[in-house]
C-alpha cells in the first residue's frame, strides 16, 4: 500500500492504516542511520526544498538529513537569505522554486494554513513542517513512533499533554493521531492556554496537572513561550513551573514505566526539571526517530510502497 | 422624459402600499401611482413590470467605495455601477479612504467625483475622529455642512470611551447618527476569525463574540448617557442582538444593521483557510445566525447593509493571517436577502423596508418612498429569476466574495436613479 495524498499537511483525516504504514516504513529506515554508510539510493535524482519561514534547527536539520540519507538533493531556503525580505509573496516564491523542478517542498511557516495554501497551487509534494498553531504532522508521527517503540502499542494507553495547548501545533497533531490510534488523550494547562472546544477533538481537559498525570503511560511536555507572560496568559515562570512543571514528585503519580517526552527545545526548570529531562525522558530518542519518520514520509510521498523499502 | 411602469407589484412600506399599481415618472420624479391601466402615458416610455416587484430604490448604508486612495480596489464609478447592478440607487461611503474623510475637502472631493461619474447616489459618511485615530474629534460641523450624512470610524473602533462620549454629545448639534463599529481591540487583538471550535482546529487566532458585545454594551450605555442617535454597524453576534433589543425596549435611541453574510454563513466557511470568508467582524456560529435572523424578524435589526469591502485578488491570495478583512456585497445582497423571504424569515415588505425606508430614516436621506413628488429612485425586481453568482461577471472592480457559484433566486432587473434607466 502507499499514501493516498500527494502531500502531508496534517494528521487530521489520516486513517489508522496510513499512520501504521508510515510508522512501519520508518522502522525499516531507522536502521539506515545506524549503518556506517548512512545512505540509501531511494530518492536519487529527486529535489527536496526546505522552505523555512520560521527559525528551526532541529526540524530543519532532521528533514535535511532525512533527504540526504535517501540520496535526494536537498536545498535549504530561509527568509533572511531569500527574496522574502524583498516582499515576494509566498505563492511567487513557491512557484519560482517549482519552476526549477522541485519534487518535495517542506515548509515551516508561522501562519496556519500556509502549507495547505501551497499544496492546492503546486504540483510538488508539500510536507508541513509546522504551521502556526495548526499542525506539525511529522512531530506527531515521530512521537507516536517513539511511544510505540517504548510501550509496544498505541491503543489503550493514556497520554497526558501538558502546557500551552492553545498555541501548540504539536498538541493538535498528537491529539488527532493518538485518538485515531485508540489512545486516551488528556490535555492539561492553565485555563488561559486551553483553546475553545478542544474537547470536541476527543481530548479531556485538566487544569490540575497532578490529576492529569495520574496513571498516565505517557507525559508529553510542551515548551512554554516565555513571551506569553506579557499577553497575560500566565502570571510568572515560578508559578507556572509550580503548577505545570514536570518534576520527580509529580512523575511518581504516573505509571511506573511512564514515557516522558518533549518536542524541544526545552526550558530546563520551567516545564520540565533537569533531572527528569536527563534521566527519565526519551527526548533524544524522539530526535533520532524523527529522521527515520521523515525518511519514511518522503519515501512514501514519492510514490514508494512499503514492500520496496 | 416620462416613463410608465406598468403592471408591477408595488411594495412601498413608507406609504403602506403592497398591491398592483402603475407608476408614472416625470422629469426624474414620481408623478403618480394608479390602478393598472388607469394612468395616461402621453407618449411615455413604457416598462412592462408584469410579474415583477417594484420597490423604492434600495439604499446600502455601509459601502467602501475606496476612492480616494485605493482606486485599484474600487472607484466611485465602479462601486456605484456595481450598486446599481445589485438594485441599489443610493450608497453611503465609509470614510476609511486615503486620506480619511475627516474634513470638508475630502467630502467635497467625493461629492464632486460622484457628480461626474457615479451611477448611483453617493452619501458620504465622515469620520468620528481625525484620521480615525480615536484621539481627537473630527470637524463634524464642517463634515455635516459639506454633505456627510453620518459619522463613523468604521473599521477602527473608538477605544477611548470618553472620546466616544464626546463625539456622541457633539453629534447632537447636527442630529447626525453615530455609526459604531463595535469591537474591543484589546479582546480581538490579532484575531483573524471567530474564536471557537473552528479556529481551534484551524489554529487561527480567534476574535471572541465578547469583543463585539462589550463594545455594543458600552456604546448603548453612552447613547443612554448622551441621548445621541446610535447606529450599530454590522451586527454579528447573538449577544449584540440581545443588548440592542433590550436597549430599544428601554427607549434608548439605537438602531442596527447586519449584513447578508452574517445571516447566511458561519465560521465553517473559513475552513480550507478560505480568505473569501475573512471579514471583520468575523463569521460566527449557527446560534449567532439564528439570533440575527430573529433580530431581523422582530425588528431589533432595522437595516440590511452590505459592508461592501472590495480587495484585489492578489491581496486575498495569501496566507489567511495576511489577507485583508472584507468581502464585496453589492451584487449579491438582494439575492441573499430573498433567501430570507423564501424561507419565511422575513415578509417581502419587511425586507424592502430594511433595504430602503429604514436606512433613509436613520440617515434622514428623504428617500425610500414612492410617494408622488419623490425622486424617481426605483428598483424593479424579478423575484422568480434563478441565477448563479459568477464573481468574474461582477461590475465591481473586486471579486472577493464567498458566494461565488451560489444559486440564488431573485434579482434586480432594472434600477432607476432619478428617472434615469
Amino acid at each position: 500500500m502507499s499514501l493516498s495524498s500527494k502531500d502531508l499537511l496534517g494528521i487530521k483525516g489520516m486513517t489508522v492504516d496510513e499512520i501504521k504504514l508510515i510508522l512501519d516504513t520508518a522502522a525499516t529506515f531507522k536502521d539506515v542511520s545506524e549503518r556506517e554508510i548512512k545512505k540509501v539510493p531511494t530518492l536519487r535524482g529527486k529535489t527536496v526544498i526546505n522552505l523555512f519561514y520560521e527559525a528551526s534547527t532541529r526540524t530543519r536539520t532532521s528533514f535535511e538529513l532525512a533527504g540526504k540519507r535517501l540520496s535526494a538533493d536537498v536545498i535549504n531556503i530561509s527568509p533572511s537569505s531569500s527574496s522574502v525580505v524583498k516582499g515576494e509573496t509566498l505563492l511567487d516564491t513557491a512557484r519560482n522554486i517549482e519552476a526549477m523542478k522541485s519534487d518535495i517542498i517542506i515548509i515551516r511557516h508561522s501562519c496556519s494554513g500556509a502549507p495547505e495554501f501551497l499544496s492546492t497551487r503546486l504540483k510538488s509534494s508539500v510536507i508541513n513542517a509546522g504551521d502556526g498553531f495548526h499542525e506539525h504532522p511529522t512531530q506527531a508521527l515521530l512521537d507516536m513512533f517513539t511511544i510505540r517503540e517504548k510501550l509496544g502499542r498505541l491503543d489503550n494507553i493514556t497520554v497526558a499533554i501538558v502546557g500551552d495547548i492553545m498555541h501548540s501545533r504539536v498538541a493538535r497533531s498528537n491529539i488527532y493521531g493518538l485518538t485515531t490510534m485508540g489512545a486516551e488523550v488528556r490535555v492539561c494547562g492553565p485555563a488561559t492556554m486551553i483553546p475553545a472546544g478542544i474537547e470536541k477533538l476527543g481530548a479531556r481537559v485538566y487544569y490540575d496537572m497532578d490529576e492529569a498525570v495520574k496513571g498516565a503511560d505517557v507525559v508529553m511536555m510542551l515548551r512554554l513561550q516565555l513571551e506569553r507572560q506579557a499577553a497575560g496568559l500566565f502570571p510568572g515562570v515560578r508559578e507556572y513551573a509550580g503548577l505545570y512543571g514536570l518534576n520527580r514528585t509529580r512523575l511518581d503519580r504516573a505509571e511506573k514505566k511512564v514515557v516522558v517526552m518533549h518536542p524541544g527545545p526545552v526550558n530546563r526548570g520551567v516545564e520540565i526539571a533537569s533531572d527528569v529531562a536527563d534521566n527519565q525522558s526519551v527526548i533524544l530518542d524522539q530526535v533520532t526517530n524523527g529522521v527515520a519518520v521523515r525518511m519514511a514520509v518522503m519515501f512514501l510521498l514519492s510514490g514508494g510502497a512499503k514492500a520496496e523499502a | 422624459m416620462n416613463i410608465l411602469i406598468k403592471n408591477g407589484h408595488i411594495i412601498d412600506p413608507a406609504n403602506k402600499i403592497d398591491e398592483k399599481l402603475d407608476i408614472l415618472v416625470s422629469d426624474g420624479k414620481i408623478a403618480k401611482l394608479g390602478k393598472p391601466g388607469s394612468l395616461a402615458g402621453n407618449g411615455a416610455r413604457v416598462i412592462d413590470a408584469a410579474g415583477k416587484i417594484v420597490v423604492p430604490g434600495l439604499i446600502d448604508m455601509h459601502v467602501h467605495l475606496r476612492e480616494p486612495g485605493f482606486e485599484y480596489k474600487e472607484t466611485i464609478a465602479t462601486g456605484t455601477a456595481a450598486a446599481r447592478a445589485g438594485g441599489f440607487t443610493s450608497v453611503c461611503s465609509m470614510p476609511n479612504t486615503n486620506p480619511v474623510n475627516d474634513c470638508r475637502s475630502v467630502t467635497e472631493f467625493i461629492i464632486s467625483q460622484a457628480a461626474k461619474e457615479a451611477a448611483a447616489r453617493v452619501f458620504p459618511i465622515g469620520a468620528i475622529t481625525k484620521g480615525s485615530k480615536g484621539e481627537e474629534l473630527a470637524e463634524m460641523g464642517e463634515l455635516h455642512q459639506a454633505g456627510c450624512v453620518a459619522i463613523s470610524d468604521d473599521g477602527k473602533p473608538v477605544m477611548n470611551a470618553a472620546i466616544m462620549r464626546r463625539a456622541m454629545e457633539y453629534s447632537k448639534i447636527f442630529d447626525l447618527a453615530v455609526i459604531s463599529h463595535c469591537e474591543d481591540a484589546s479582546l480581538s487583538a490579532k484575531g483573524v476569525m471567530n474564536e471557537g471550535f473552528v479556529s481551534t482546529e484551524l489554529g487561527l487566532r480567534g476574535i471572541p463574540a465578547a469583543a463585539e458585545d462589550v463594545m455594543t454594551a458600552r456604546d448603548i450605555a453612552l447613547a443612554g448617557l448622551t441621548g445621541c442617535r446610535l447606529h450599530i454597524a454590522h451586527v454579528s453576534t447573538a449577544g449584540s442582538v440581545r443588548l440592542i433589543r433590550e436597549a430599544k425596549q428601554r427607549g434608548v435611541k439605537v438602531t442596527a444593521e447586519t449584513c447578508p453574510h452574517y445571516f447566511t454563513l458561519t465560521d465553517e466557511a473559513a475552513r480550507g483557510y478560505n480568505t473569501m470568508a475573512k471579514m471583520n467582524p468575523p463569521l460566527r456560529t449557527a446560534e449567532d445566525v439564528a439570533a440575527i435572523k430573529q433580530g431581523l424578524k422582530d425588528g431589533t435589526i432595522d437595516v440590511i447593509a452590505t459592508d461592501h469591502a472590495p480587495h484585489g485578488m492578489d491581496e486575498k491570495s495569501v496566507e489567511f493571517d495576511y489577507a485583508p478583512f472584507g468581502i464585496v456585497g453589492l451584487e449579491t445582497a438582494l439575492g441573499l436577502t430573498f433567501k430570507l423571504v423564501q424561507e419565511g424569515t422575513l415578509a417581502l415588505s419587511e425586507a424592502v423596508r430594511k433595504l430602503s425606508m429604514n436606512p433613509s430614516e436613520i440617515l434622514k436621506l428623504n428617500k425610500g418612498s414612492l410617494a408622488s413628488g419623490a425622486d424617481a429612485d426605483i428598483t424593479i425586481i424579478d423575484p422568480n429569476v434563478e441565477w448563479t453568482v459568477d464573481a468574474a461577471q461582477f461590475i465591481s472592480k473586486s471579486k472577493n466574495t464567498p458566494f461565488n457559484g451560489w444559486k440564488l433566486k431573485g434579482r434586480a432587473v432594472q434600477t432607476m436613479v432619478g428617472g434615469k434607466i
